[in-house]
């Protein structure tokens, strides 16, 4: 642990915090001038935070404690792996702890808080959400664990800063078959989880199609707030760690100083606003999926997880990894 | 619009049955005796992980051999595990059995059941073994039948009869070869001798053990009985039989075809590694599908055994090609995965039998809105589901890791064997865990949050506090596994020395980092601790803005702006889960029926929609049922020499007598 690694870990989360809502902003932004329309401008997201924390809490009749503490859990959830993953720099202290596997985990947590909400609230429509939500990240998450295992396998760890470090080390990887297929396979469950088109819209309230949205129709005032943050973060830190693991240029070491960290952070930054402006703007081309044929999208990026870690066991690169 | 949903037989409703004075002195009795046989297997077990304890050799009880019983270190783990299920099913049966009624032969039974099930592993030779694990079997079968006037227990009896005796018949087949074929009945003979083994006589012992012990731990093809005598047994019975009962066949497999006639071909470990990696899916899947409470949790178990069997064929298979160092991570996760399951899985029955005996409900479609009746049963219960589902801050999140860890840093090029086995069998986890998310969040998020959905779940009332207690006991288990498995270390490392045929004595570390030379590192008790850290700093951060709010108030549900929402309104299990229904259709097969009637006055008016489901075993169908048509075919066909005649029936006799006397000479 060093304090470079503490300095960058603490930024990363700071920075994850304030940022997620202007990649938020910037996508609404991109989409809307490709729509032909004004926008509401990048900081529109932050504002309407500003105005939620202000409003009241409402809790409605007949929740539980689950119903209140799930929006906490899962923005402290999508926190954690701002501070933990390396982002800014490889060498956060709480890396060797928090290893891939963990990190996937996290992110179901969260997930699993905001499906047993919306079944807390005994609505048809949470539940229908909670439902749809839940079947989504359970083809999800195992694809996530596969395409990065496919990575860490020439690391030869699961630790995410040592994926990162040997990616840099060897830039050659990225384009190995495994690297390829890996990339495809996560790029496509990262629009699936954090609720994008084609499998989910994010600016829909149309009843039948929502996903995200009807498992968090309940909520209001302060806790909105947080869901929406979260689900901000959650975009935010996929979009980096699919940035850094590919194309970990500029990133901080293990040992960083401030300059190692604010270039990395600097860095995140430009690579962070390239996807999320090539997702908008993708998305303004594409319709969304009828709910039943995400699955088979979801299956084909599942198998394209699994050629990834099988081909990683057939083509040995020759620099290979810690061994 | 109306919805019948009939997945799940009608939930037994239980009349409250008032205590009488003797029947309480009866449950306390059985209640103590398990209690204090569980201390007493703890304490025995402890002492046979961490020290030598003289074996024992009883030659009257048995004529001819007698009866040997030894404890290593190996048979120490699961005595131990054993007994520590059955200390908080005691204290539980002490409130339970005086509002569910139990027979009086059923709590005579429930203490030998745990005495022979505290055998199992203690045997020292073929012959103890058997007889111990008979016994088992048997007091299990008559603890099945508790409520045996009702025809599903009564046909769950039977499938579950002729199941086991099935396994048994395999198992007694595989020792008795093994036994005759190394001239040896005590395990420490079988060892010594192992060199008068043909390798072909090796592989056909391993092949009916695995068939035997398989079908006692449940798994695939052999699992059938699990899902259905799980839940028609009393609750404590399931929560035994689940959580113990089925370690006895891990431990048979790992006994013989580990430690004793291991280390095998590479095929042995190919073939477990393809039964738990399919029984571990199959698993997942019927569980996600389920909506009776019970079943899903017998078909969890399933999956569960599934992985333990999948991390043994990993072990075994990397031990064959000299990376005994990952084999000792994969027997690591093996291990730890039965003491992880036994702990959870245990709570998870036992939280069932507490629902079942305060609302009479076993089935998801009917309950809800628990957690304000029952709140202390909702958060065990809410324990044992995040250790089911494999999560971090679950007891299922170390030992998975560790398989996980295991499989993907298996030595790479060369060998294409393994280079497709690993990566399936990686993905093969993978949906494992995100299946079993989903399906703990319908077990846990239908049953106990949301709106009663019948009658029996609004009035439900929390369990007495002999049960509660009985569930702390094991949700304790549950927490320490969960953060700090460094308390299970030393006994695994000790398990494993036995175990050094396969894996090399420098086992990975449980500390409170479990770094694995490497592979990766990870620390459970970091990341709770962190995690907590987090969520508390959100909150923290949600307080700004604070004094500018209104005061806080609880209001009716907006719900779109519905101003009567009715408990029906709310999503099922059989809703939640028919999204995973339709996408894995092929597998599971459900019969589904949609019945529409319209009004007579005008067909474009629905009157009624009746939906019905229906969820068979798709294996049962399939073999089972060619396999019994075979065989009644073929019973048909000898019923034909049965004509009734005596002087045929003595003919017969001669002829045999005859051929036996030709035989001898």
């Amino acid at each position: 642990m060093t304090a470079g690694g503490v300095f960058a870990a603490a930024l990363q989360g700071v920075g994850v915090a304030a940022g997620a809502p202007f990649v938020v902003g910037g996508m609404r932004q991109v989409r809307a001038r490709l729509e032909g329309r004004a926008g509401g401008g990048i900081g529109q997201p932050w504002r309407d935070l500003r105005k939620l924390l202000r409003k009241q809490v409402v809790t409605p009749n007949g929740t539980t404690v689950v119903f209140a503490f799930a929006p906490a859990v899962i923005a402290g959830s999508a926190l954690l792996i701002a501070v933990a993953a390396p982002l800014f720099a490889t060498g956060s202290p709480l890396d060797s702890s928090i290893d891939l596997f963990a990190v996937v985990g996290l992110l179901f947590i969260g997930t699993v808080a905001l499906g047993l909400a919306g079944l807390d609230t005994g609505t048809a429509f949470g539940g229908m959400g909670a439902s749809r939500g839940l079947t989504v990240a359970a083809l999800v998450e195992p694809t996530i664990m596969l395409a990065v295992f496919a990575l860490s396998i020439p690391a030869g760890s699961t630790n995410l800063a040592a994926i990162v470090s040997t990616t840099q080390h060897h830039p050659g990887q990225v384009v190995s078959p495994a690297g390829l297929l890996a990339f495809v396979a996560l790029s496509i469950v990262i629009i699936a989880e954090t609720g994008r088109l084609p499998v989910d819209n994010p600016s829909t309230h149309l009843e039948l199609t929502m996903i995200h949205e009807a498992m968090v129709l309940e909520y209001a005032g302060p806790r909105l707030a947080l869901v929406e943050w979260a689900s901000g973060m959650r975009l935010t830190v996929l979009l980096s760690l699919l940035a850094n693991l590919f194309l970990p240029w500029g990133i901080g070491g293990d040992h960083p100083g401030v300059a190692g960290v604010l270039v990395g952070a600097a860095a995140l930054v430009i690579k962070v606003a390239i996807l999320s402006t090539v997702l908008a703007a993708g998305e303004v081309f594409m319709a969304k999926l009828r709910l039943f044929r995400v699955p088979e999208l979801l299956a084909g990026s599942f198998l394209l997880g699994l050629l990834a870690v099988t081909a990683s066991y057939f083509f040995v690169p020759a620099l290979g990894g810690s061994t | 619009m109306s919805t019948t949903v009939d997945v799940a037989p009608a939930p037994h409703t239980t009349p409250e049955v008032i205590a009488h004075p003797s029947r309480v002195g009866a449950a306390v009795l059985s209640g103590g005796l398990t209690a204090a046989l569980g201390v007493a297997g703890i304490s025995l077990g402890i002492a046979g992980l961490f020290h030598k304890v003289a074996s024992v050799h009883i030659g009257w009880l048995v004529p001819l051999v007698g009866v040997q019983l030894n404890l290593d270190p190996l048979g120490g783990l699961f005595v131990t595990v054993t007994g520590a299920v059955a200390v908080p099913v005691g204290v539980y049966l002490v409130g339970y059995a005086r509002h569910e009624h139990l027979p009086r032969l059923s709590l005579a039974v429930l203490p030998l059941f745990v005495a022979a099930m505290l055998l199992v592993p203690m045997a020292g030779s073929v012959t103890t073994f058997l007889l111990a694990w008979e016994l088992m079997a048997l007091a299990s079968l008559a603890l099945v039948l508790t409520h045996h006037r009702r025809a599903e227990v009564r046909t769950a009896g039977g499938l579950y009869a002729v199941l086991t005796q099935l396994g048994f018949a395999a198992i007694l087949t595989g020792l008795l070869v093994a036994s005759a074929s190394s001239g040896a009945d005590t395990f420490a003979g079988l060892a010594a001798h192992l060199d008068r083994m043909s390798p072909g006589t090796r592989s056909v012992v391993f092949v009916l053990t695995v068939i035997g012990f398989g079908s006692k731990a449940g798994l695939l093809p052999l699992h059938a009985w699990l899902p259905r005598a799980h839940p028609e047994a009393p609750s404590p019975v399931s929560a035994l039989m689940s959580a113990a009962m089925v370690n006895a066949g891990i431990y048979g497999i790992v006994r013989f075809d580990a430690q004793l006639l291991g280390p095998g071909p590479r095929w042995w470990g190919l073939a477990l590694m393809v039964v738990g990696g399919a029984s571990a899916m199959y698993g997942v899947l019927q569980a996600s599908v389920a909506t009776d409470l019970k079943r899903l949790l017998a078909y969890s178990t399933t999956e569960n055994m599934g992985l333990i069997v999948l991390a043994l064929g990993a072990a075994s298979l990397l031990s064959s090609v000299g990376a005994r160092d990952l084999a000792a991570i994969a027997l690591t996760a093996a291990l730890l995965h039965v003491v992880g399951h036994a702990a959870f899985k245990s709570l998870a029955f036992l939280c069932a039998g507490a629902v079942l005996a305060f609302t009479g409900l076993r089935d998801l479609d009917q309950m809800g809105g628990l957690a304000r009746r029952m709140p202390t049963t909702t958060v065990l219960f809410g324990i044992a589901a995040l250790g089911a589902c494999g999560l971090p801050l679950g007891a299922g999140f170390v030992s998975e890791w560790l398989l996980v860890q295991a499989l993907i840093h298996a030595p790479r090029g060369g060998d294409s064997t393994l280079a497709l086995a690993m990566p399936l069998a990686v993905g093969a986890v993978a949906l494992t865990t995100g299946l079993g998310v989903a399906a703990m969040v319908k077990a846990f998020g239908l049953g106990f949050l949301a709106r009663p959905r019948s009658e029996g779940a609004a009035k439900a009332r929390e369990a007495t506090p002999s049960m509660v207690i009985g569930m702390t006991l094991a949700a304790s288990v549950c927490a320490v596994l969960a953060v700090a498995p460094v308390a299970v270390g030393p006994a695994l490392r000790h398990v494993l020395d036995t175990l050094s045929g396969i894996a090399v004595p420098n086992t990975p570390r449980l500390g409170v980092m479990l770094r694995l030379p490497g592979a990766g590192s990870m620390s459970p008790a970091l990341l709770a601790a962190a995690l907590a850290v987090a969520v508390l700093a959100v909150i923290a951060l949600a307080q700004w803005g604070a004094r500018h709010r209104p005061e806080p108030a609880t209001v009716p549900l907006w719900a779109c702006g519905a101003d009567t929402l009715t408990p029906r309104m709310q999503y099922t299990a059989t809703s939640f889960a028919e999204p995973l229904q339709r996408v894995f259709d092929d597998v599971l097969r459900p019969d589904t029926d949609v019945e529409i009637s319209h009004y007579a006055e005008s067909r474009y008016l629905v009157e009624k929609v009746a939906y019905r489901a229906q969820f068979t075993d798709a294996i049962e169908e399939r073999l089972y049922r060619p396999v019994v048509r075979g065989v009644l075919a073929w019973a048909g066909w000898v019923r034909r020499a049965h004509s009734g005649s005596v002087h045929l029936y003595l003919a017969y006799g001669a002829l045999g007598l005859l051929f036996v006397l030709v035989a001898a000479r």
